[in-house]
């Protein structure tokens, strides 16, 4: 039963890969050890602060609160795939640093992640909707008030 | 921060998910959306020797509404539900009650029978559940069986299952017309844990009485409380203000909050009455405004 291994097969920001893992390897250390993706960041390891979070099959998700196991077939984006092909920032990454979104950084990627698929389903949303979708994402430098601000603007220009 | 070791096994249909659970009872847990049973390995909190994984078992998955009654597979996660508008139109106390049940990203993974299963007190579903008179039907190996939502849960994190069971459907009983309802929790941030959450229904009659009340809480005791019967002395009446102040007085000696570090049991009981007057009163109103 230690050795209790499995092979997975899944994509990561449309890449493929096939790997043995450990059952219990959780999918957050999955990418960032196996994959050596460590643009996602681990925080609390219990799905309080949100700082995993991926999208899986474009559903944000806490990758902390997953096995690898279970990605096994499915398609993963982290923020390594946010940016376009030829480095230039998605707006929301334009509008973090254009609003000073972030300070230390390290609950970025997860709010970047969450907020990114938000977008995607709603293209005009108001301060409270942006706040509601931003709950789940624990921030101890801004305030929230920047990145609130990002987000908004972000849709406004991907509204065009 | 990381489970202890575990064989996994990914279950392709109920009978072999079933049959896993009657060969290894308690030594093994059902991995539905892992929202609460993770964590909790995360910390070692829970050890099973054995995970099975039950989310590639598309027949457990999604509603069917027949005449009577809608049927949800447990499997269905709360964020199927939340887009499911002919579903919360069914059921607008689950619809009003699912924004405040953890965050976006919990509630893409979380299933409903994975929460009701969990059975934490403070959680928002089963408080539901017993407010709609659900029946949750269970299945092992060798036998089907149902049980009223208020006889499942037994105690904190505990209930009616047995080893070798599995919560494999949840039945929702259709609503009369004129019936309104009404969620309330009260947390200290959006999506934590209820200090105290209220769910309220009411049905009027065709003299525009109360015909039917049902009124439940999470957050207040060791399992959702039903308190149906201090609001029953609204049937027959049309709800005044007095009378919910009543009710609200007897739900306060009725319940036994046991406090927290957020909150004194005097606090809860305070914030329960107050949310009964509220709830039991938007639920009238929206029954009166219901066709």
């Amino acid at each position: 039963m230690h050795d209790d291994r499995h092979d997975i097969t899944l994509t990561v920001n449309g890449v493929g890969y096939s790997r043995r893992v450990e059952s219990r390897m959780l999918l957050s250390d999955f990418i960032r050890h196996d994959l050596a993706l460590a643009g996602t960041h681990v925080g609390c390891e219990h799905g309080v602060c949100g700082a995993c979070t991926v999208l899986l099959d474009g559903e944000p998700v806490r990758s902390c609160l997953m096995l690898a196991v279970q990605a096994n077939n499915h398609a993963i984006s982290t923020v390594e795939g946010l940016a376009g092909k030829d480095g230039a920032y998605h707006p929301l990454q334009q509008a973090m640093h254009d609003h000073h979104g972030l300070q230390c950084g390290y609950c970025t990627p997860g709010i970047l992640m969450t907020m990114s698929a938000f977008l995607d389903e709603n293209s005009s949303p108001d301060e409270n909707e942006v706040r509601e979708a931003l709950s789940g994402n624990l921030c101890r430098c801004t305030g929230y008030q920047n990145i609130v601000d990002a987000v908004l603007t972000a849709a406004a220009r991907m509204r065009g | 921060m990381k489970p202890a070791p575990f064989k996994y096994i990914a279950a392709t249909s109920l009978e072999q998910a079933l049959a896993l659970k009657a060969e290894h009872g308690d030594e093994a847990k059902f991995l539905a959306g892992g929202q609460s049973l993770i964590p909790a390995m995360n910390f070692r909190l829970a050890r099973p020797a054995i995970l099975i994984d039950i989310n590639g078992i598309e027949a457990l998955c999604g509603v069917r509404t027949s005449e009577a009654t809608t049927r949800v597979g447990p499997l269905t996660r709360y964020r199927a539900l939340q887009r499911d508008a002919a579903f919360v139109g069914l059921f607008p106390l689950i619809g009003e009650a699912l924004p405040h049940i953890a965050h976006p990203q919990i509630r893409n993974r979380g299933t409903i029978g994975g929460n009701l299963s969990h059975a934490d007190p403070a959680s928002e579903l089963p408080a539901i559940a017993v407010a709609l008179r659900a029946r949750l039907h269970v299945q092992s190996a060798k036998r089907a069986r149902s049980v009223a939502a208020a006889d499942f849960f037994v105690s904190a994190l505990t209930t009616d299952l047995q080893p070798d069971e599995m919560l494999t459907e949840i039945e929702l009983p259709l609503q009369s017309p004129r019936t309104g309802s009404c969620f309330m929790e009260v947390a200290r941030r959006r999506g934590d844990f209820a200090i105290v959450g209220v769910a309220a229904q009411m049905t009027l009659d065709n003299h525009d009485a109360c015909g039917d009340v049902r009124l439940s809480f999470c957050g207040v005791g060791e399992t959702p409380v039903d308190a149906s019967t201090a609001a029953s002395i609204l049937i027959g009446q049309s709800p005044t203000d007095d009378m919910l102040r009543d009710v609200a007085a007897s739900v306060q000696t009725m319940i036994e909050p046991a406090g927290n570090v957020h909150a004194t049991a005097d606090y809860q009981r305070h914030v329960a009455g107050v949310l009964t007057e509220r709830a039991l009163r938007t639920a009238h109103q929206r029954a009166h405004d219901a066709r």
